[in-house]
C-alpha cells in the first residue's frame, strides 16, 4: 500500500494557541481514514494544511507525493474537499454552482449524476440561501467530487444532517471509495468513524493519542463486555461470586454487569440457576466512545 | 478560458438577482437624468451676473449624459465591487474558490467584464431614455468615447478590486462606498456645474478619480477632443490601484 497523505511532525499555532502540537501520520491508498476528536482538537487546522488554506509552522506534509505549499495548484485539481467554514453566493443556484466547479478542471465528469446521487436533483434551480443545513451539506460534498479527485477531504460532512440523510451520506461515501478514491474523514462523531473508516486516528488537544482501525482501537483500550438484563430481583449480590465479573450496576430494573472472556455464557447459567430468566438478556460491545472516554478522561463533547 | 466566462456569466445573473444593486448602479443615474434635463432643459446658457457659459457652453442634458455615464461606471467601482468582494471574502466564498484552484485571476478578471457589461448596459438605458426624452446630442466622436469608456471602466474596477481588497468587512466597505459616491457624485462633474462651485469645492473636486473620468468622456462626447491629461490621471489611478490590489489582495 502507497501512502498517498503523509504527514510528519505538523505544528501549527496561532498566537499563543497551540492548534497542532505534533501530528504524523500516513493516509494509504484507497481507505477511509479518520481524524476523529471534539471539536478544537486541531482536526480542521491539520486537514488545511495539507490544502494549503494555512500555512504550518513545521513538520513535513505531501499529499499525492506533492508538497501542498510549493505545488498548491497542481495538487487542488486532483483533490476534493468540502470545507467547514465555507459559503456560495446567495442567489447561486445549486446547477450553476456544480456547472461552474465542474469547469474549473478540464474533462471533470458530468455533473448531472452527481447532482442525482446526492439528491439535489429535486433543488437543481433552487437558490443556495434557500437550502436547508442538509442540502447545502450535500450540495458541498457534490463540489466536492466534481473534479473526480484522487483524494477527498471530507471535514464534518454530516453536520446538519437528519439520521437518514446520514445514513445515505455514509453510503455515498463507501461509494466514493468503492472508485478507488482515498477519503480523509474529519469527524466528531464517534458512530461515523466507527461505521465507516478503515482506519481512525484520535484528536486531543492537538496530539493524535492513537491509531488504529475501529475494531484494533477498541480491542487495546477496552477490554470489558457489558451484560444487560432487566429483573426484579433485589437480591443479586451471588453475581458477583463469578470470577469473570468486575462490576454489577442496577438502574431501576435493570441490571449492568462488566466482565471480561465468556462473561455472558457465565452470568446466563447463574441466572437460571436462580430461576431467573430474562427476555432481553444481550451484551453490549465497547465502542468507539469508551475509547476515547478511556484514553482523554472525558467525552467529545466536554 | 471556459472558467472565466462561466465565473462570468454566473457574476452578471447574481448581480440581475440583487435588486438594490440594480436600482442604485443602474436606476439611481437615470432618477438624476430626470432631474437635472428637467430642471434646466438642454438649451446653452450664460450666468445672467457674470455672463459666464455654465455646463461649458452646451445644453445642461448634454453636459451630464457623459457625466452620469461616468457616474455608473463610479457606483460599480466604489459600491457593488467592494461590497460584492468583501462579502464574497466575509462568507468564505473566497475560500471555497481557492480550494477548487480558482485563480485570483479568474475572480478579478470576471468582476472586470462584469464592470464593463453593467456600465455598457447603464449607458445605453441612459442614452437611449436621454434622446427622445430630452432632445439630447449623440457623441460627436464615437470613437474616443468609447475609448475613453474602456480606460475609465478598467480603471473604476481596479480601484473597486483594491478596496474589496483592502477593506476588511462588508460594512466598511458599504459605509466608505457609499460616502465615495455621494461625495463624488456631488462634486465631480455630476452634480452642480463646476462653474457655480467655490474654490475649496475645486480642490475636493480635483481629488476625485470621477473627475477625470468624466472630463474624459466628456470632451470627447462634446466634440472638445482628447483630454490627454485627464486620460493620463485615470491610468496612472489604474495602474496604481491594481498594483497595489496585487499586494494586498487576501482569500480570507
Amino acid at each position: 500500500m502507497t501512502a498517498v497523505i503523509e504527514v510528519e511532525h505538523l505544528r501549527k499555532t496561532y498566537g499563543t494557541t497551540v492548534a497542532v502540537a505534533d501530528a504524523s501520520f500516513q493516509v494509504r491508498e484507497g481507505e477511509i481514514f479518520g481524524l476523529l476528536g471534539p471539536n478544537g482538537a486541531g482536526k480542521t487546522t491539520t486537514i488545511e494544511c495539507l490544502q494549503n488554506l494555512r500555512q504550518p509552522d513545521a513538520g513535513h506534509l505531501r499529499v499525492l507525493g506533492l508538497d501542498p505549499q510549493t505545488e498548491a495548484v497542481t495538487l487542488r485539481r486532483r483533490i476534493g474537499c468540502q470545507l467547514q467554514e465555507s459559503a456560495l453566493p446567495d442567489r447561486i443556484r445549486v446547477w450553476e454552482a456544480l456547472d461552474l466547479f465542474a469547469s474549473i478542471v478540464p474533462d471533470s465528469p458530468d455533473w448531472q449524476i452527481l447532482m442525482e446521487q446526492w439528491g439535489l436533483t429535486d433543488k437543481r434551480r433552487a437558490s443556495f440561501s434557500s437550502l436547508s443545513g442538509g442540502q447545502r451539506q450535500r450540495l458541498f460534498v457534490a463540489l466536492a467530487l466534481v473534479n473526480n479527485p484522487e483524494v477527498v477531504f471530507l471535514d464534518e460532512m454530516t453536520t446538519g444532517l437528519d439520521p437518514a440523510g446520514r445514513r445515505v451520506a455514509w453510503e455515498l461515501v463507501r461509494a466514493i471509495r468503492e472508485r478507488g478514491t482515498t477519503v480523509l474523514l474529519v469527524t466528531h462523531f464517534m458512530d461515523e468513524a466507527e461505521q465507516l473508516c478503515d482506519r481512525v486516528a484520535v484528536v486531543d488537544n492537538g496530539k493524535i493519542i492513537a491509531l488504529d482501525s475501529p475494531r484494533g482501537l477498541i480491542a487495546t483500550h477496552t477490554s470489558d463486555i457489558r451484560v444487560i438484563f432487566s429483573t426484579d430481583v433485589a437480591d443479586l449480590s451471588w453475581l458477583e461470586d463469578i470470577p469473570q465479573v468486575h462490576r454489577v450496576d442496577r438502574h431501576g430494573p435493570r441490571i449492568e454487569v462488566e466482565g471480561s472472556g465468556p462473561v455472558l455464557a457465565l452470568v446466563a447459567a447463574t441466572l437460571v440457576e436462580h430461576g431467573i430468566t430474562p427476555t432481553d438478556l444481550r451484551t453490549e460491545q465497547p465502542t468507539l466512545e469508551d475509547v476515547f472516554l478511556r484514553l482523554t478522561g472525558h467525552g467529545v463533547h466536554d | 478560458m471556459r472558467i472565466l466566462a462561466k465565473l462570468t456569466w454566473v457574476e452578471i445573473k447574481l448581480f440581475i438577482r440583487e435588486p438594490i444593486t440594480v436600482v442604485f448602479t443602474l436606476v439611481l443615474p437615470l432618477i438624476f437624468l430626470f432631474v437635472m434635463a428637467g430642471v434646466f432643459g438642454n438649451t446653452p446658457e450664460i450666468d445672467p451676473e457674470t455672463g459666464m457659459e455654465i455646463f461649458r457652453g452646451v445644453g445642461a442634458t448634454d453636459y451630464y449624459i457623459p457625466a452620469y455615464i461616468g457616474l455608473v461606471i463610479a457606483s460599480i467601482g466604489v459600491v457593488a465591487l467592494p461590497v460584492h468582494l468583501t462579502a464574497y471574502r466575509e462568507r468564505g466564498v473566497l475560500r471555497r474558490f481557492r480550494a477548487s484552484s480558482m485563480s485570483v485571476w479568474t475572480v478579478f478578471g470576471s468582476q472586470v467584464v462584469v464592470s464593463f457589461a453593467i456600465a455598457m448596459l447603464g449607458t445605453i438605458l441612459l442614452v437611449a431614455t436621454a434622446i427622445p426624452a430630452y432632445g439630447a446630442a449623440l457623441p460627436r466622436s464615437p470613437g474616443l468615447v468609447l475609448a475613453a469608456f474602456v480606460l475609465s471602466v478598467l480603471s473604476f474596477s481596479a480601484l473597486g478590486v483594491l478596496l474589496g481588497a483592502i477593506l476588511p468587512t462588508t460594512r466598511a466597505a458599504q459605509g466608505l462606498g457609499l460616502i465615495l459616491f455621494f461625495v463624488m457624485m456631488l462634486l465631480s462633474g455630476a452634480g452642480p456645474p463646476r462653474e457655480v462651485m467655490t474654490e475649496a469645492m475645486h480642490w475636493i473636486s480635483d481629488a476625485t478619480p470621477l473627475r477625470y473620468v468624466i472630463l474624459m468622456l466628456q470632451d470627447p462626447w462634446l466634440g472638445f477632443g482628447w483630454n490627454t491629461p485627464a486620460s493620463l490621471t485615470v491610468v496612472g489611478i489604474m495602474l496604481v490601484a491594481a498594483l497595489l490590489s496585487a499586494r494586498f489582495f487576501r482569500w480570507e
